[in-house]
């Protein structure tokens, strides 16, 4: 049945972070670079279900895991979408080179 | 190559291309919808590895939250259609280049590391049921800790989220809230207000003794 080696799903996560790190990398506008922090926590969620499905198959333990990152990183964004609209609403601008101060 | 084989290969180049996609679109709204595509793609992935319960979460929190969100929020910062500038050559040069480093190390290390074959690999099931007993569990195993802390968090999460994206009152309004009646009082009961730049000397003392 698991004829996939664990290591070929390793290596979608391992592309799909380094996709999401170049995208953080070379955007400057903060919406974007919290779609690229998704695309991240994304690839560490397939990673956890992928170790609790090859190496421990009698345990939740990832699966909880996964639950609980899934959890946080909603949490995460909805905090940084609020700061984002704030920010906007101050600087009329959401780029980070142009945001010199978060107070008001 | 089986079915099952292909399906996943499929999938991961599914995915793979709208991530690649969704960070390197020109307009801020194709690139939310490529993201939207790659979360569905992910989820598809968690079908394929039958753990369907993770999968219907990742489907109602990020497709029909986190995306939701992120486009509204595109929608109330710019206008959709607009084209981000482009980045520097520099720049992309060299993250390409950092990233290129970090995905060759890191392939080099799990393609050496050898795992061990589980014995007698036995079919990985996840009873929903079985999710919830363990969750709210309070013996040894049990995630009832963690979980209420999640709460804990989710509510901190709201109520910060309320407060910041409250909109401040305009200190204006509040001054002449605080500051027109003692106007009034001062001018001897004229209904004109009077304007809060020159304010008379009795009021003026009075709103330093106060």
């Amino acid at each position: 049945m698991n004829e996939i080696p664990l290591t070929h799903i390793l290596f979608l996560s391992t592309a799909l972070f380094f996709i999401g790190m170049y995208g953080l990398f070379t955007r400057r506008n903060l919406i974007t670079m919290l779609m690229a922090i998704e695309l991240m926590l994304n690839s560490v969620n397939i990673n956890f279900v992928a170790f609790n499905k090859y190496l421990y198959p009698d345990k939740l333990n990832g699966v909880f895991f996964t639950l609980f990152i899934i959890a946080v990183a909603a949490a995460e964004a909805a905090v940084a979408i609020a700061i984002f609209i704030n920010l906007y609403r101050n600087h009329r601008s959401i780029d980070v080179e142009e945001t010199e101060q978060m107070r008001y | 190559m089986t079915a099952y084989q292909i399906i996943f290969y499929l999938i991961s180049a599914f995915v793979l291309a709208t991530a690649v996609l969704a960070v390197t679109a020109n307009r801020i709204f194709r690139s939310a919808i490529w993201l939207l595509f790659s979360l569905v793609g992910v989820a598809a992935l968690y079908f394929w590895m039958q753990v369907e319960f993770v999968a219907a979460v990742q489907i109602i929190v990020y497709v029909g939250g986190v995306v939701v969100l992120i486009i509204f929020s595109i929608f109330l910062t710019q206008q959709s259609g607009s084209q981000l500038p482009k980045p520097p050559l520099k720049r992309s040069l060299f993250a390409l280049l950092a990233v290129l480093f970090g995905f060759a190390f890191t392939y080099n290390i799990i393609a050496r590391y050898r795992f061990a074959p589980v014995a007698a690999a036995k079919p990985f099931v996840v009873p929903v049921s079985a999710i919830g007993e363990q969750m709210l569990d309070t013996k040894q195993h049990g995630f009832v800790l963690p979980f209420e802390v999640v709460s804990m968090l989710l509510l901190a999460a709201m109520i910060g989220c309320i407060v910041i994206a409250m909109r401040p009152v305009p200190k204006e309004k509040a001054n002449q809230k605080r500051t027109a009646p003692v106007g009034a009082f001062g001018d001897n009961l004229t209904d004109l207000p009077r304007p809060a730049a020159e304010p008379d000397p009795v009021s003026m003392m009075e709103e330093k003794t106060t």
